[in-house]
Parts: C-alpha cells; sequence; structure tokens
C-alpha cells in the first residue's frame, strides 16, 4: 500500500537521523537511545484511529522530508530581540544547536544553565533523563529521544531564588528546505529554590521546520518553578511538545501555554504529584487563526493525598483554525484530600472555526474534591451593544472585548517582562486603536 | 426651533412580535419628560430602539434627533452624537477595567466632535469629579465594568458615565428600580445636575417614587405600544394614587365612543 511506503521510508529517513547522532554516546545513552529507537520504530507515528490523536492529523510531519538542521548564523537577529524575553538569563539555540555567541555567559551563583551536549556527564542528567518523560507510549516524546542531542540543561541550586527569568530561546532557520530541531531539555530545580523560566520558540524565515521537544522538569521539595512556553514559529511550522513535570513533597509548579505560532502545534503537558502536599497551576492561552490547528493534552496525576491542581485555559479561534483541549484528571486511589479545578473557554470568532473540548475525570479516592468546567461561545452581542452605546466603534468594542478575555490568562504570569511581551502581542494582534485605554 | 427628539409613528418589533404600535412623542432642549407604564407596555422597548439595538426592529415612523435621522445612525454614532441610554440592566464587562472603558468611551466622544482626546490625567480629573456626584469610590474606577457591582452599585454607575459623557438627551430606563433611596436620591441627584437649558432628559419609570426628586416637566402614559394619555406632573401623582385601571378605563370608553374622538386622532 502506498500509505505503508510513505510510513516506511519516513520512519528509515528518522531512524538513520538517530544512528547519525549516536556516534560519541556514553553507554547509557547509547543503549537508550536505541531502546526508544526501537520503540519509536513499533509506534510509528500516530494516526486519528487513536483516541489521543483523534482530531489532530500528524501525516504532514511523517511525509515532509526534514533533515537534521546545523548551527546557522545566517538570520536577522532583530527576530532575537523581538521574540526573547527582555533581560532575562538567556540561553540561545539555533536549530536544536546551542548558540553560545547568542547566548549569557554571566551566570549568579546557583544556577547552571548549560547545553544539554555538554552536559552528558552530569550525574543528573543520567538520573534524570528519558526517566520522567514516558517514551514508551508516545511516538513523538519516543523519537526526540531517540535523537537526543542538545537542548537546556538548567539546574537551581537548593534555596537559590533568581533576581531575573530564565529565557530558553529556540530559533529554527530553514534557509535550505525545511529541518527539524530535536530539542530536549531538562530542569531540575533544588530543594527550596525559586524558578521562573520561559521557553520561546521562533522561526526565521517561512519554511514549514519541524520542532520537537521534550522537557523533563523535576521540582525537588519545597521549591517554586513558574515554567512558560512561548510559541512563536511562524504560520507553517510544526511544533510538538511534551512536558513532564516531576513533584515532590510540599513544591509548587505551575506551566504557562502561550500557543501563537505553527501551522499544527501538539502539546502534551503531564504533571505528577509524586508528593503530599505539592500543587500545579496549568495554565495555557491558544490564538488560533487561517488553518491553524492546535492541541493541548494535559494530564495531571495526583498520586500523593494533600494535592492540589487547578487548571485555566482559554481559546481565541478565527478562520477555519480547529482548536483541542483534552484535560484529563487522575486521582489514584491513596491520594485523599485531592483538590482540583479544571476550566476551558473558548471563543469562536467564525462560523468555521472549530473546537474540540473534552475534560476527563478519573477518580480512585473516594474524599476529593474536584470540579470541571468547559464553555464555548461568541462574543457577547448585549456587551457590544452596551460598548457601541457608549459611543466605541464595533470593531474597536470587538477587539476590546478578546483582548479582555485572553487577557485574562495573561494577567496570571508572574514573570513582569512576559506579562508585558504577550499584552503587546495581544494587541499587536489585534490593532486596537484603544491600546491606551487597556489596563495591563 | 428644532426639537431635540421628535418621534413620529413608531412601530417596533422585538422576536417577531410587535411590542410598539405607533408612538409619538416630541421632547424639546430644557425639558424632562418621565414616560410611566405597566410592565409589557413597551417602555424598555421604546429605550432600547432609541440607543439603536441591532436585534429590534423599526417597521413604521421615523425618529429625528435635532432634525437628523436617528434609525439610520449605527449606535456608536448616536452616542458620539450626544444620546445616552442609562440601561436598565447595565452590563458587566469582564476583564475591562472601569476607567479605561470610560476613557475610551469619552475620547471616541470627543474625535467625533472635532474636540482634543483627553491624556489619562485630565480624564482621571474629570471623573474624579464626577465620582463624587454618584458617591462612588474610587476602587470602582479600577474593578472590571460592572463586574461584581451590586445592582445599585451598577446604576449609579450609568448615572457616572452619563456625567461624564455628558449627552445633549440622556435615557433612563428604569433606573430607579429596585433601588433604595438613599440610592434614588443620588441617582436623582445625578440627572438635576445634567438638567440646563441645552440638555434634555427622558426618564422612564414604572413608579412616582423618582419623580419626588426630579420633577418632570411632562408625564406620558404608554400602554400596549402606543402613549395614551400625556399631561403635567400631577398625572404621575395620579397614576400613583389610583394605579393604571382608570387609564385603561378611560381608553375602553372611548373605544366604544370613537363619534367623540377628535378628527385627527389616531
Amino acid at each position: 500500500m502506498v500509505e505503508t511506503n510513505i510510513a516506511r521510508t519516513s520512519l528509515d529517513q528518522f531512524a538513520a537521523m538517530a544512528r547519525s547522532v549516536g556516534g560519541s554516546d556514553p553507554e547509557w545513552l547509547g543503549n537508550l537511545r536505541k531502546r526508544a529507537l526501537d520503540r519509536f520504530l513499533e509506534l510509528g507515528f500516530p494516526t486519528t484511529r487513536q483516541e489521543a490523536w483523534r482530531f489532530t492529523n500528524v501525516a504532514a510531519i511523517a511525509r515532509t522530508g526534514f533533515t537534521i538542521g546545523s548551527l546557522e548564523s545566517d538570520f536577522d537577529l532583530a527576530l532575537l530581540e523581538r521574540g526573547a524575553l527582555e533581560d532575562a538569563y538567556r540561553l540561545v539555540f539555533v536549530n536544536g544547536l546551542v548558540a553560545p555567541a547568542l547566548s549569557e555567559s554571566a551566570l549568579p551563583a546557583g544556577l547552571e544553565l548549560a547545553s544539554l551536549a555538554a552536559s552528558r556527564d552530569d550525574e543528573d542528567v543520567r538520573k534524570h533523563l528519558g526517566q520522567h518523560a514516558d517514551w514508551t507510549e508516545s511516538s513523538f516524546a519516543a523519537l526526540n529521544t531517540a535523537l537526543v542531542h542538545d537542548g537546556a540543561f538548567l539546574r537551581l541550586a537548593a534555596g537559590t531564588r533568581l533576581q531575573k527569568p530564565v529565557n530558553l530561546v529556540f530559533i529554527t532557520t530553514g534557509n535550505d528546505g525545511p529541518i527539524m530541531a530535536n530539542v530536549r531539555n531538562l530542569i531540575v530545580a533544588g530543594e527550596s529554590s525559586e524558578l521562573h523560566v520561559v521557553e520561546t520558540y521562533l522561526t526565521a524565515g517561512e519554511a514549514p521546520n519541524f520542532t520537537n521537544v521534550v522537557t523533563e522538569v523535576v521540582v525537588r521539595r519545597n521549591a517554586t518553578v513558574e515554567h512558560a512556553s512561548m510559541q512563536l514559529e511562524s504560520d507553517q511550522a510544526f511544533h510538538v511538545a511534551t512536558i513532564q513535570a516531576q513533584q515532590d513533597r510540599d513544591s509548587h509548579y505551575q506551566s504557562r501555554s502561550f500557543s501563537i505560532g505553527a501551522a499544527l502545534a501538539r502539546y502534551d503537558i503531564n504533571v505528577t504529584l509524586a508528593g503530599e502536599g505539592s500543587g500545579c497551576v496549568l495554565d495555557g492561552l491558544y490564538l488560533a487563526r487561517g488553518r491553524q490547528h492546535v492541541d493541548h493534552h494535559t494530564l495531571i496525576d495526583h498520586a500523593t493525598p494533600h494535592t492540589d491542581s487547578q487548571e485555566f485555559y482559554k481559546g481565541v479561534l478565527d478562520g477555519t483554525s480547529h482548536g483541542v483541549f483534552d484535560g484529563k484528571i487522575m486521582v489514584r486511589k491513596d491520594a485523599q484530600k485531592t483538590n482540583s479545578g479544571q476550566v476551558n473557554r473558548n471563543l469562536l470568532l467564525s462560523e468555521t472555526a472549530v473546537i474540540d473540548t473534552k475534560p476527563q475525570l478519573e477518580i480512585y479516592a473516594d474524599d476529593v474534591k474536584c470540579t470541571h468546567g468547559s464553555t464555548i461561545g461568541q462574543l457577547d452581542e448585549q456587551v457590544l451593544f452596551y460598548m457601541r452605546s457608549r459611543g466605541i466603534a464595533v470593531a474597536d468594542a470587538r477587539e476590546l472585548m478578546i483582548y479582555a478575555f485572553a487577557s485574562e490568562v495573561v494577567q496570571r504570569v508572574k514573570i513582569p517582562a512576559l506579562r508585558k511581551q504577550l499584552s503587546e502581542l495581544l494587541l499587536r494582534r489585534l490593532p486596537l486603536e484603544l491600546a491606551g485605554g487597556v489596563s495591563e | 426651533m428644532t426639537a431635540m427628539l421628535e418621534i413620529r409613528n413608531l412601530h417596533a418589533r422585538v422576536e417577531g412580535r410587535e411590542i410598539l404600535k405607533g408612538v409619538s412623542l416630541t421632547v424639546n432642549k430644557g425639558e424632562v419628560h418621565a414616560i410611566m407604564g405597566q410592565n409589557g407596555s413597551g417602555k424598555s422597548t421604546l429605550a432600547n430602539v432609541l440607543a439603536g439595538r441591532p436585534d429590534y426592529q423599526i417597521t413604521e415612523g421615523e425618529v429625528l434627533f435635532e432634525g437628523r435621522d436617528l434609525l439610520a445612525m449605527v449606535p456608536e454614532d448616536r452616542a458620539r452624537e450626544g444620546l445616552f441610554l442609562a440601561f436598565q440592566y447595565p452590563v458587566e464587562i469582564p476583564g475591562v477595567n472601569n476607567i479605561y472603558f470610560l476613557k475610551a468611551a469619552l475620547n471616541a466622544i470627543r474625535k467625533h466632535r472635532g474636540e482634543e482626546e483627553l491624556d489619562a490625567m485630565e480624564f482621571l480629573g474629570l471623573a474624579r469629579e464626577k465620582m463624587k456626584l454618584v458617591e462612588l469610590g474610587e476602587e470602582f474606577m479600577s474593578r472590571p465594568v460592572n463586574e461584581g457591582f451590586s445592582g445599585g452599585e451598577k446604576k449609579r454607575n450609568e448615572i457616572f458615565q452619563m456625567a461624564v459623557l455628558d449627552p445633549k438627551l440622556a435615557v433612563l430606563d428604569e433606573t430607579d428600580s429596585g433601588l433604595d433611596i438613599d440610592a434614588l436620591r443620588i441617582v436623582a441627584m445625578g440627572v438635576n445636575q445634567l438638567r440646563s437649558e441645552e440638555h434634555a432628559v427622558v426618564v422612564i419609570t414604572h413608579y412616582q417614587r423618582l419623580l419626588d426628586y426630579l420633577v418632570p416637566d411632562f408625564v406620558h402614559v404608554l400602554h400596549d405600544g402606543r402613549i395614551v394619555k400625556s399631561g403635567g406632573k400631577e398625572l404621575a401623582l395620579a397614576l400613583e394614587k389610583n394605579g393604571y385601571g382608570w387609564v385603561e378605563e378611560e381608553l375602553a370608553l372611548a373605544a366604544s365612543a370613537p363619534q367623540e374622538l377628535p378628527a385627527n386622532h389616531g
């Protein structure tokens, strides 16, 4: 069958990539890579016949001939200044490879911010890499593990609190056709530390590049981590991200996903509340227009008692875009006194935009409090009329309402520079005459 | 002199049902008119039609605002030309600050009039002055529009908006309903502040109570989509004392004796 042939060819293509990057592996990494590659070849790319991929067709990724990108410098640096976070400890990657010349070299005490490729002998890397993000059931995590090479290794020492956030910037270029950037990040926040980190994804040019990223986050006892993703890739790009956070006792983890770019974006955000008294916040905002497709699958695993999770996702969908939100809350048998809340609100701006939203609760404990709700709506005509009746033009009223809807997620961000960047970005997308009239 | 507002034989439908069945009314500069009537008589429909609510359908008649065709204007242009509706049920706008909303509105109106837009400081000065009038605390300014406001606070916020926007013609749609005496007094004071030779006010109400504080020049009774009786402030008192029953009886009597009607009626 033709379809199988295409799939086979592309799997072989990725397998060849894996063999090419694994030349100098230490033994443990070589073994991990080989197992992950075997698993990827067994799984193949997911199809829409699988429940978790029902609404998201990745055939275009399987079909596109990507090459592994190299460290290019032939792009406009203004992209970096526009897209990266102001005033942050910055580590930049181009096509998945660290770019020291574009990165911050002076780091404060307690912060290690390095290339993963240069950190493979580190004890924490050996201990954690591939141990949290489950690559046995996920094609893309398996592929990422099979191709593991570079990415960020971020470690914050116990008790450390930084003055500035950390910004990991990932740029793809595609001067010679579509490239694949395989990014692997490991973040370890030491006991009682506080970390604010933003992953920023940018594209130089318009090639349909493919970023496949896995970020594993280890949140040790009593630590606080705010972990945001700013996906600002080109409208042709493919973006697949897997995040796995592992939480110790009394730790707090906040995930924030801002999905703006890419033709197809898929996020699997998984949090395991493994220690008593731990809690997490999962926030997200997706803006899609044209033919963009954006899919968030989240899984919060309440594995111990007295754990708390709050999830707040909003989407604004225009054109013929398609949004997917699938939020699963798992409360294990022993996880008594779990407190969990989930909200997903969607604003559809056109008749042809589509959202598929699905909360899933799997509760095996009996003393828990879980709430969830999702809404899908258009702009409220009564609000629109009220604003117009005060002299505000209909287009401005619309934009102000969309801005207000989206900014509710933005206001929850703790990093001021990210909040500012997001507000400005929203206003740029909605060219408001009222720009000065909206509160930050 | 051109009337501020001239409504001629206005017919309007809401969800396919005819609610206004030929309303005619003239309001001149400097006048305060009260329109009274029972629930379902068409009071709120009239207010919303004047403000330009898009889902209300005009089937007949015309409305002139300072001699210009009001019904041809989009809602924002009516506001910019100087019409203000105080809503019966003010809408909540989550995520939009009260103060910024009002600044955007005022500057849209000023721009339309060819006046310079106010900057943040100038606006704040004006807002503070008007806020005192309606006895709203400054904390209301930074809260989202009407969100979490009590019923009385929402109504006072409408009057505050009116005071800041300084319309030529204010239409108050049951602004007094559900208010305690203190809130009622504040609302009436706000309206009295607006009262001048250059302004006009149409107060739509169910109760005579507001008119104790806000003495109208004319009172009209709206019944089944038409103004069936007009008079001075004593008409409001009669309605309060005797209810609407006698008006209906009068109407029934008139209907059974059509020959007694003036020739030009209807």
